[in-house]
């Protein structure tokens, strides 16, 4: 299995080794070892809350500068919805599209256009008699490798509907190729312009097989910076933006699950919620769900590391942005005689989500339960603290360390202590015995 | 020779939010250990139907986890008021739960049906006022 490349990056002179970013990671991936923190990245899940949660500004989001296409063709904007909600007094999206277009791209293509096909077919999938319910939304990259991670059995439940990004991406080329037809797709170059690290990973590893439509990812705040320079005052002469209430909607917790006009829905959003929300469903609870919409930042797609504005701030300015929208004006068309269940072929991951097991102990059960019984006899002679002063963040987790060869017991401070409080007692018993023996003599 | 590990986990009766915790750190044990997704989903869902029993009924209890390769064993074991007639208690739809913990979506007198379907064996030792012992097995066909 090829190594998973992450997004999320330590600058190591700047990393003090504290235990923030220890204690708040999800998937414990993070440890601090000689004196600054470690991510394991086959347990990391991009879900950036180690980069909110670092005083020392040391954990990064790594993505692409737009120099990194100039030498492309033809240059296509992806603007995610979210973009729309970082500017104040923003009333009308097409003074951003011609930002974009002032910026040097020579097209754009709204994600939230997408966003409304991927609506489209995802009630037609619900139409679908032999599907298992309830389906769980794969447009958060993050909820996607939590639980080809940690919940096996949910693996099925995830929509295999590629997420809005990626359709924007092949739509855009497509579009273009076929208005110019003297560019090949190579030429063609499509730069995603992000709220979240997460998409930056899943275009650098591909996802279930294929390529990404996407070619570079931009950070939104760079992108927000850059067009503040060049955003005029004046209306642009013509009306670009193609995007609906729906399109809109999806950069908040809610907009995806409200598009599928049924309300047997449930949207949770913030890691650790959507973590019990996972747990709960897969032990059946809420069985007259249709479709589950979880995102891994607090508010949705607006809460992503690398937006500018908060989140709560931005979804209020979108609300008032699609307010005299219409619905949606992106539509999935019924051809006559196609199906009520028809989803294009170009629309639809290459295969189902795999369950990683990297947990696992060991492949042999037996094996595993002995390295679980060293486990558990570890983590019994430990003070049950949770310091993180060892660099593990529980005791539990120390004690998986230490079983599998990657830390050694006597690195427990509170254990260090106690050993250290008993040389000193010996010594000072010692001390005190001494003089007296002396006296009688 | 065949390993086993033990798990023991003590279900608070007096916090009703905390209700289901047990069973999620036996999925998470059963990952570790490298079990099927189908054998964790039917451990976890029938462990969280008799953890949540033992919180409505019986005040809380424990819960005794044993994994062998080939098998897993849990045992709950509470001091509530037992049950009266266990055959009517296992008929789908019956239940004895007060309306509080129905509001919550509890109650729907499936609990004991689920365990029955979701384990290759149960077995249910009961004495009205003393308390109640239910022992499930499930068993790992590679």
């Amino acid at each position: 299995m090829a190594e998973y490349k992450h997004s999320v990056s330590l600058d190591i002179e700047k990393c003090k080794g504290c235990t923030n970013c220890l204690k708040r990671c999800p998937t414990e991936a993070i440890r601090i070892r000689n004196g600054h923190a470690v991510i394991n990245s086959s347990r990391c899940i991009d879900c950036g809350e180690c980069i909110r949660v670092c005083p020392y500004k040391a954990k990064k989001a790594i993505c692409d500068k737009f120099e990194s296409i100039k030498d492309f063709k033809y240059k296509i904007a992806l603007p995610a919805p979210t973009l729309y909600g970082q500017f104040d007094g923003l009333d009308d999206i097409d003074f951003v599209l011609q930002g974009l277009l002032d910026l040097g791209f020579d097209d754009v293509y709204e994600v939230a256009r997408a966003a409304e096909l991927v609506s489209g077919y995802t009630r037609r999938y619900l139409n679908n008699p032999n599907i298992k319910k309830p389906v769980i939304s794969s447009a958060c990259p993050v909820i996607v490798r939590l639980i080809s991670l940690r919940f096996p059995f949910l693996c099925d439940n995830v929509m295999p509907l590629l997420p809005p990004m990626e359709i924007a991406g092949m739509l855009a080329k497509q579009q273009v190729m076929e208005k110019n037809p003297e560019f090949k797709e190579s030429d063609i170059a499509t730069c995603f312009i992000s709220p979240c690290p997460a998409k930056v990973s899943y275009v650098k590893n591909g996802f279930s097989g294929k390529k990404s439509y996407v070619d570079c990812v931009v950070s939104m705040s760079d992108t927000y910076f850059a067009l503040l320079g060049v955003m005029k005052k004046e209306r642009p002469l013509l009306p670009v933006s193609r995007s609906g209430m729906i399109g809109i909607g999806w950069a908040s917790t809610g907009g995806e699950s409200s598009a599928i006009f049924n309300d047997k829905y449930l949207a949770a959003d913030g890691i650790e919620n959507v973590m019990r929300v996972l747990d709960e469903i897969d032990n059946g609870t809420f069985p007259g769900l249709e479709f589950i919409e979880l995102n891994a930042c607090n508010g949705g797609c607006v809460g992503g590391t690398m937006a500018v504005e908060n989140p709560y701030i931005a979804k209020a300015r979108l609300q008032t942005l699609k307010r005299y929208l219409p619905v949606s004006q992106n539509w999935t068309r019924k051809r006559i005689g196609e199906d009520d269940k028809y989803i294009p072929d170009n629309f639809l991951m290459s295969c189902g989500l795999e369950y990683l097991p990297v947990s696992q102990l060991a492949e042999d059960t037996n094996e595993a339960i002995r390295k679980m019984a060293d486990i558990q006899r570890v983590r019994e002679q430990l003070p049950s603290l949770d310091c993180g002063s060892c660099g593990a963040p529980t005791c539990q987790a120390f004690a998986y360390d230490v079983i599998k060869g990657e830390a050694i017991e006597a690195e427990c401070i509170v254990k260090m202590r106690e050993r250290l409080n008993e040389l000193l007692k010996a010594e000072r018993e010692k001390i005190n015995k001494e003089p007296s023996e002396n006296d009688s003599k | 020779m065949s390993e086993a590990i033990k798990f023991h986990f003590d279900v608070d009766g007096e916090n009703f939010t905390s209700a289901g915790e047990a069973s999620v750190q036996i999925k998470q044990k059963l990952r570790q250990l490298g079990f099927a997704p189908d054998i964790i989903r039917r451990v976890s869902i029938s462990m969280y139907e008799g953890e949540i029993n033992m919180v409505i009924h019986a005040g809380g209890g424990i819960a005794d986890v044993t994994v062998h390769p080939e098998q897993i064993t849990i045992v709950l074991e509470d001091h509530g008021p037992g049950i009266a007639d266990i055959e009517l208690a296992m008929q789908e739809g019956f239940s004895t739960a007060p309306d509080t913990v129905r509001s919550l979506g509890f109650g729907a007198g499936m609990g004991l049906p689920n365990m029955k379907r979701y384990t290759d064996e149960m077995h249910i030792e009961s004495e009205l006022g003393k308390g109640t012992k239910l022992t499930m097995t499930v068993n790992v066909n590679r």
